[in-house]
Order: C-alpha cells, then sequence, then structure tokens
C-alpha cells in the first residue's frame, strides 16, 4: 500500500488529544443544581429562534382572532347583498368590492374564517384524540387488540379521506361544520393511529420503561407516564400539518356543493359561487382563496417548524 | 417474489370487503333517506317511496342488501344512473379519458417533481432549493380548484395558449393543461420528498464509497444517490393514486372533461346520490388495486422488502 505516512502516526488532518488533557472528572461533572430540560423546553427554544415560527404565529393568531370576533374586522353584514352593487368594484368601505350577488367580498372573507377553521380545528382534535388512544393501545398492548385494530384501521385508510366524505356527504341532509368534521375524522383517524402505533412500540422498548417496571410501576401508568410523553412528537407534526389539509378538504367539499351549505359563510362556498363570473369578475374568487391559502401555509408552515424542532436530527443538521 | 404478490392478495380480500361494507353501510344505514336524496327539495308520494324502496332492496335487511350489491358486484353490475344507463357502460366510456389524465398528470409530477427535487437536494441551502421550497409549500396550501380556475384564467382565456374546455373525445393536446393542473400538489409532494430523501443520501457511507472509488460524480448521482432516494418516491406515488382520483373530480369538473371525475362531479351538482355512490365505489376499488400494484413495484425496487417477510 503506496502511504507516505508511517505506521503509528496519524496525518495531520487527525487531531487525538493526550488522555490527560481533559480529565475524565471534568466531562463528567454534572451540575446538580440546574432543572433537568424537558424536550418540550428543547423545542421551544430551538422554535423561538426561528423567523418562520413567528410569522406563521402571528398569522395563526390572527385567524383565530378573525374567526372569534369578525365583528372587530368589519361592520357589513356578510349576509346582506344589494344586486346593484352585482360584481361593483372596491370603494370606501368595501376595500375588495362585491360579489356577483352584490355581497361584500371583505366581510364575507371575514366571516367565513370561522366555518374553516372551525371544520379544520374539529376534525384535527377529533383525529388526533381517537388516533392517539387507539394507537397506543394498540401499540402498547399489541396481540389480538393490536391485530384487530390494526385491521380496522387498514380499511378506513383504503378510502381516501375527500372520496369518502364525498360519498357520505352527498347522501346526508344534515350539513354543518360538526357533521363535516365528524366525517373527515371517521376516514383519516388511522394516519395517526398507524403513526402513534409506531411510536409507542419503539418508546416502549426503552430502557427507561423497563427501569419504572422494574420499580413496580403498573402498566397502565407507564403508558400514561412514560410512554405516550415520548411517543407523542410525531403525532403532534402530523396533526398541525392535517389542520391545513382538512381546511383544503372542507373547501374542496363546500367547492363541489356538499360541503357546508349555502346559508353558512365559507371560503370554499364563495369560491364555488364565483366561479360562474371568473371570465368577467375574477377577484371575488381571488380574495377567498388567497385567504383560504394563507391559512393553510401558516399551518403547514407551523408544522414544518415544529417538526424541526421536535426532531433532534433535524436540529443538529440545521 | 410469488409468495409475497399472493400474500399481498390475500391481505386484500377482506380490507376490500371491509371498505364496501363501510361505504354502503354509511350510505345506506345512516340517518338520511336515501330515496328522499334521491328526490332533493320536493317529495315523492308514499306509494312511489315504497316503489322505489322495492326496486332497490331497500326493504329487505341491510346485510342482504349488501350481499346482493357485491354478488352484483361480481357479476360486473354497478347498477344503474339517475337516468337508468348502467353504470359500467358509462365507466367504459368514461374511463379511458381519466385514465389518460391520470397518467399524464403522474409523468408529470414524477419527472418534474424528482427533477427538482434532485436538483434542490444536492444543492442544499442554495437559491435554487430555497426557492423550489417556498413554491412547493404555496403549491400545497393553494386547493386544487383555485389552481385550476387560476390557471384556466390566465393560461387559457386571459393569453389563449391552452384550450379552456376539453372537447368529449379529450385529445392528448388539450389535457395537457387539466393534467398540469393535477398535477401540482403531488408535484410539491414529491419536490420535498425527493429534496429529503436525496440530501440524506448523500451523507451516506455507500455514496462516500463510490465517490472514493473515484466514480465520476454523473454516476454517483445517477446511479447510487437518486436511486436509492426513489424507494419513499415510490411509495407516495401509490397513496397519491387517491388524490389523483379526488382531483380528477375537481379537475375535470373544471375542464368539462367527459371522464370518470367530470361524471362525478355532474351527479354532485345535480344531487344524484346513487350515482355518486356507485362511481366512487368503483374509484375506491381502483385505489386499493393501484395501492397493491405499487407495493409489488416497492418490492421490486428494494429486494430487503421482498426478503423480510
Amino acid at each position: 500500500m503506496p502511504s507516505s505516512t508511517t505506521p503509528g502516526q496519524l496525518s495531520p488532518d487527525h487531531y487525538v488529544a493526550d488522555l490527560e488533557e481533559t480529565p475524565l472528572k471534568a466531562v463528567d461533572a454534572v451540575d446538580e443544581s440546574e432543572k433537568p430540560r424537558s424536550s418540550a423546553r428543547d423545542a421551544w427554544d430551538s422554535m423561538r429562534t426561528r423567523p418562520l415560527f413567528w410569522i406563521s404565529g402571528v398569522l395563526i393568531v390572527l385567524v383565530i382572532v378573525i374567526a372569534l370576533f369578525p365583528g372587530l374586522f368589519t361592520h357589513v353584514s356578510p349576509q346582506t347583498n344589494s344586486l346593484s352593487n352585482s360584481n361593483a368594484g372596491a370603494r370606501s368601505g368595501h376595500p375588495l368590492g362585491f360579489t356577483f350577488q352584490g355581497y361584500d367580498v371583505f366581510s364575507r372573507v371575514i366571516y367565513g374564517t370561522r366555518a374553516s377553521l372551525l371544520v379544520g380545528i374539529l376534525a384535527t382534535v377529533l383525529v388526533t384524540v381517537v388516533g392517539v388512544v387507539i394507537g397506543s393501545l394498540a401499540g402498547y398492548y399489541g396481540g389480538w387488540l393490536d391485530a384487530v385494530v390494526s385491521r380496522i384501521g387498514d380499511i378506513f385508510f383504503s378510502i381516501p379521506t375527500v372520496l369518502g366524505a364525498i360519498v357520505v356527504m352527498s347522501t346526508i341532509t344534515d350539513r354543518n361544520p360538526l357533521t363535516v368534521a365528524l366525517i373527515l375524522a371517521l376516514f383519516a383517524w388511522p394516519q395517526i393511529a398507524r403513526i402513534m402505533r409506531g411510536s409507542v412500540i419503539s418508546a416502549t422498548a426503552t430502557d427507561y420503561v423497563m427501569a419504572s417496571t422494574a420499580l413496580g410501576v403498573s402498566r397502565f401508568r407507564i403508558l400514561l407516564r412514560h410512554v405516550v410523553p415520548n411517543a407523542i412528537a410525531p403525532v403532534i407534526v402530523v396533526a398541525t400539518v392535517s389542520l391545513g389539509t382538512f381546511i383544503v378538504a372542507e373547501s374542496t367539499l363546500s367547492f363541489l356543493g356538499i360541503g357546508l351549505p349555502g346559508t353558512t359563510v365559507s371560503w370554499g362556498g364563495d369560491i364555488d359561487n364565483a366561479r360562474t363570473t371568473l371570465r368577467t369578475a375574477p377577484l371575488p374568487l381571488f380574495w377567498p382563496a388567497a385567504a383560504l391559502s394563507i391559512t393553510v401555509l401558516s399551518f403547514l408552515m407551523m408544522g414544518d417548524v415544529v417538526r424541526d424542532a421536535l426532531d433532534p436530527k433535524a436540529r443538529a443538521r440545521r | 417474489m410469488l409468495w409475497y404478490i399472493g400474500k399481498r392478495l390475500l391481505q386484500l380480500i377482506p380490507v376490500f370487503f371491509g371498505a364496501t361494507f363501510l361505504i354502503y353501510f354509511m350510505v345506506f344505514a345512516l340517518p338520511g333517506d336515501p330515496v328522499a336524496a334521491l328526490y332533493g327539495d320536493k317529495q315523492p308520494s308514499p306509494q312511489v317511496i315504497a316503489e322505489i324502496r322495492a326496486q332497490f332492496n331497500l326493504d329487505k335487511p341491510f346485510i342482504v342488501q349488501y350481499l346482493i350489491y357485491i354478488g352484483h358486484l361480481f357479476q360486473g353490475n354497478l347498477g344503474t344512473t339517475f337516468s337508468g344507463i348502467p353504470v359500467i357502460d358509462q365507466l367504459k366510456q368514461a374511463f379511458p379519458i381519466t385514465f389518460r389524465l391520470s397518467m399524464l398528470a403522474l409523468l408529470f409530477e414524477a419527472v418534474a417533481g424528482i427533477l427538482v427535487g434532485l436538483i434542490s437536494g444536492l444543492r442544499k441551502g442554495k437559491i435554487f432549493d430555497n426557492s423550489a421550497l417556498v413554491v412547493s409549500l404555496l403549491l400545497i396550501s393553494v386547493p386544487t380548484f383555485v389552481v385550476g380556475f387560476l390557471l384556466q384564467f390566465f393560461l387559457g382565456i386571459k393569453w389563449g395558449l391552452f384550450a379552456v374546455t376539453v372537447s368529449p373525445e379529450a385529445p392528448w393536446g388539450d389535457l395537457v393543461l387539466p393534467a398540469i393542473v393535477l398535477a401540482t400538489v403531488s408535484f410539491a409532494y414529491i419536490v420535498r420528498l425527493t429534496r429529503a430523501s436525496v440530501s440524506e443520501n448523500m451523507s451516506a457511507d455507500f455514496v462516500r464509497t463510490a465517490t472514493a472509488k473515484g466514480l465520476p460524480r454523473r454516476r454517483v448521482i445517477s446511479v447510487h444517490i437518486l436511486r436509492n432516494s426513489l424507494v419513499p418516491v415510490v411509495t407516495y406515488l401509490g397513496v397519491d393514486i387517491g388524490s389523483l382520483m379526488v382531483g380528477a373530480i375537481v379537475t375535470e369538473g373544471i375542464f368539462n372533461i367527459q371522464g370518470v371525475g367530470g361524471t362525478v362531479y355532474k351527479a354532485i351538482q345535480l344531487q344524484q346520490g346513487p350515482t355518486v355512490v356507485s362511481f366512487v365505489a368503483v374509484m375506491v376499488i381502483i385505489f386499493m388495486l393501484a395501492n397493491l400494484l405499487v407495493d409489488l413495484l416497492y418490492a421490486l425496487l428494494d429486494p430487503r422488502i421482498r426478503y423480510a417477510k
């Protein structure tokens, strides 16, 4: 082997410190007075240094405030219209102009926030609760419970969420934010359950679980206190992103005319209404679409930030 | 390999029955009367309702209804649409168009998505990578129907680059714009997936070995990095067929394409519940079969999967 270095001598790139240089005591010393750092704290410290977190955070807070108190942002009612204003342009007090039916676009966009956000949050909460409970029970106890639950999950998983929702929504007559959220959640829970199950299985095989078992902690208590908190991180990431996708799903259903009824002000419904006049007046379609996209985008960005913060590998890479 | 295919087919059977049962159950057993849905706002007389119930076996116990439905399904009888045309006939006419549209969309998203993702992953943190990330996030957050309207408005109506709507025979040229619309969301996901996978493989040992033994960079990228990065992308393409079908409903509605999606779209607009159900049930079955196909492809790409199970 041609080599310029003699055996035993390291190349100049490699530096190996003398053993005496860093006494083990110095490396091993742990400051007992310092409180142990939780992973949530670590994640928070990592998140708050990122501009993307603040941008998406501010947008999300703004959207929530608009949804809760739409009256703060506009005095025009979204339900009163005058046909003399049909497709009229912007003017004082009506910054975004009017729809074909003579509704104020800005007011419709503001009041439409509530329905979209409500469906998104309800569906996300439902999916997360159901998915976490089912996934952790299946992953932790295993055996027949796991087998049965996983097969049932496979069945729901084999139906694409929006396709399933289209089938059900086109037959039921009682449509409101709750039923839309329920039906979206019905087809979407297996995704979270699968992630939670896998995560719980790997968290169960850890030393601290064995230590707790050895200390005589009951099995269920171990699941609640140790396994679930350590396994939930990937679920939080997926839930944040899925909030955005649920909002898109709701608007798609409303756009098809089988989501929220026409009497509910919603972005999807307004986009649907505006498309007939797309060629002559595209703006009534553009504004609700923009509001929808910005909302979804902020949840997606938040999901990205949260994932980076909760994944130590990604944090080190950055 | 044969053993693996057989095992996957066997696994499909309970899922198939479960899924069809589920759809059937939710449509016919949940509160809400399908006959009432059939009529919309103006309700028919009780005699007519009773007759329709008998005609569609709705007067029999639920499980019997389901078994009759499955029996018909296996005989190729998918029921009739609202206007009395057998679903299977309409499907024969509409399916080839949707198939061509989806293939075109798959081609777009796979080629463009993998290319952009690869360049992004190789140049992580550079300007191309950052703009690709921002664009992909934007595309994911804008719903398909909005992308559809915007492209139709600007490319079709304003600048006249593409046909605004598609003629009934749906020639390939007309399908280009709808296919781009259909591909947008998946394109964005594929970019992100490929990018993550490529940038992870860049630091893998086998890439270092390939570089160390003096292979040209082109070969390292195309054979070692790209091929290994494609495994998650192929898996995604399988799941994606489902979203392509949902997208097809919206896209075909917007561009007036007479495919499966367009038929469902019109049926929804006209509140023809039974037609929607029979078509979407077929879509779910196609989705399951496509997923199976992708699973098999996946095993072909990655030998570890074949032998592990």
